[in-house]
């Protein structure tokens, strides 16, 4: 290996580690007294416009699976499993929002069907692909929040 | 082909676009009232529960596919299963394996011996010292009786004689034995399965099966998950499949890994699902998107 390649994977790798721990890991997210958490996963404000893809995305967020959303009228097919997400912004403080991505369990209680999108707590037999992972990274529920922020 | 009120839904199919888009959530609750009228005969689809049914009323995923997924399945002719089901009638009467005989040597005409066959399955097998599905059923035939090989549960072979024979019994109503051999524990071991929640993404079966369905989950509608028309055609596979093969579809769509095909986890989750039907009538070969 050439020093150059070295010097790029050191620096690839500092990367890495900046990214994680400047992230809050799944185990450590801090909810407050009314199950609020109010700061941001990553310390960075998530990005509306790529909150909007992951919505959309079925390999992601894939929001829309269950709730109907009016900003994504270009997509034809919208779930009814939960409630429509319109005004979403106006009845949830955007630390609940965050919460109700991260982990819905923590609001609607253990019966609620919506996955925790940054959560541990998964279920039996995970498959192997998405052992150890969360559904979403720290910086896409970031995303995804700033996005429901919209919702007005 | 006879679906009644068929003009009406083909109307209400029309303004799906435009329903989907003004987010109506109780356009699409619910079974349609389609009745579904197979050569004549009328084919119930819903049912009351019996007691006991965590549901409260019994529908067949039929009453919940798109207008022209439910032609498909009224009308023997554009059936995309009947080619199998002709394939297993033919495999009926071949002889196969070392004692010379067929299916036809023993069981004759299919059409009186298996009546009602379909129905009861899962059943209880002393011999097996557990329930015997269709596709068991089959195979300790083809080794015991037979001597032939035994098939593969996913084999086109399989899936043409399970429809066949499942066939038989189309329109009557799925009654299982509860009361034999150690049938109530399987029950019981498929309801904790029905009820535990697997996979990256938390869900049970009846999470949504349970408490959704007839609600859309983006682009699909959500049925009760009966099992009463398997083997299905699904035009999603091309081609039919077996009970087990759509357990581990929705266990890899919730990112859970999968029992096998005819371990005793599905054979359990089978006795269960099924009795969950119980009363419901056999489709067999229906019709899925």
């Amino acid at each position: 290996m050439k020093p150059t390649k070295y010097l790029s994977l050191a620096i690839a790798l500092t990367m890495l580690s900046a990214v994680s721990v400047a992230d809050i890991s799944p185990d450590d997210v801090p909810f407050d007294g009314s199950m609020q958490v109010n700061e941001s996963l990553t310390g960075k404000a998530g990005d509306p416009t790529e909150g909007r893809k992951v919505f959309a995305n079925r390999k992601l967020g894939n929001c829309l699976a269950c709730h109907a959303a009016s900003d994504q009228s270009d997509q034809l097919f919208h779930g009814e499993v939960g409630p429509s997400l319109d005004g979403v912004a106006s009845r949830y403080p955007e630390g609940l929002l965050r919460t109700l991505v991260i982990n819905a369990k923590k609001v609607f209680s253990e019966r609620t069907v919506m996955p925790g999108f940054y959560s541990n707590e998964q279920g039996a037999r995970v498959a192997e692909k998405f052992k150890g992972k969360t559904i979403l990274t720290a910086q896409q529920v970031e995303d995804v929040v700033a996005y429901l922020t919209t919702f007005k | 082909m006879q679906i009644k009120s068929a003009s009406r839904l083909v109307g209400r199919a029309l303004l799906l676009p435009t329903l989907a888009l003004s987010f109506s959530s109780v356009a699409f609750a619910g079974p349609d009232e389609n009745q579904l009228i197979i050569e004549g005969e009328t084919i119930s689809t819903d049912t009351k529960a019996a007691a006991g049914n965590p549901l409260p009323h019994l529908y067949s995923g039929w009453r919940f596919r798109s207008i022209e997924t439910q032609a498909l399945q009224a009308d023997d002719f554009e059936n995309p299963a009947f080619t199998a089901v002709d394939t297993g009638e033919e495999l009926w009467n071949t002889v196969d394996g070392s004692a010379g005989k067929s299916c036809s040597s023993c069981h004759n005409d299919a059409a009186e011996s298996m009546a009602g066959v379909r129905a009861k399955m899962p059943s209880w097998s002393d011999s097996l010292g557990k329930p015997h599905t269709m596709e068991t059923q089959i195979n300790a035939c083809r080794e015991e009786q037979m001597g032939a090989e035994k098939w593969k549960w996913e084999a086109q072979d399989m899936l043409a004689m399970t429809a066949y024979v499942g066939l038989q019994s189309r329109g009557m109503p799925v009654a299982l034995d509860l009361e034999k051999g150690e049938m109530q524990d399987w029950h019981d071991k498929g309801e904790d399965l029905y009820n535990t929640r697997v996979g990256q993404l938390n869900l049970s079966c009846a999470n949504c099966h349970g408490g959704n369905f007839g609600k859309m989950i983006r682009a699909d509608h959500l049925s009760q998950g009966q099992t009463n028309g398997f083997p299905v055609y699904r035009l999603k596979w091309g081609g039919l499949g077996s009970i087990h093969r759509r357990f581990k579809g929705c266990m890899d769509n919730i990112r859970a890994t999968p029992y096998k095909r005819g371990s005793d986890e599905f054979i359990a989750l089978e006795v269960y699902t099924a009795n969950r039907g119980q009363g419901l009538s056999v489709e067999t070969p229906s019709v899925r998107n």
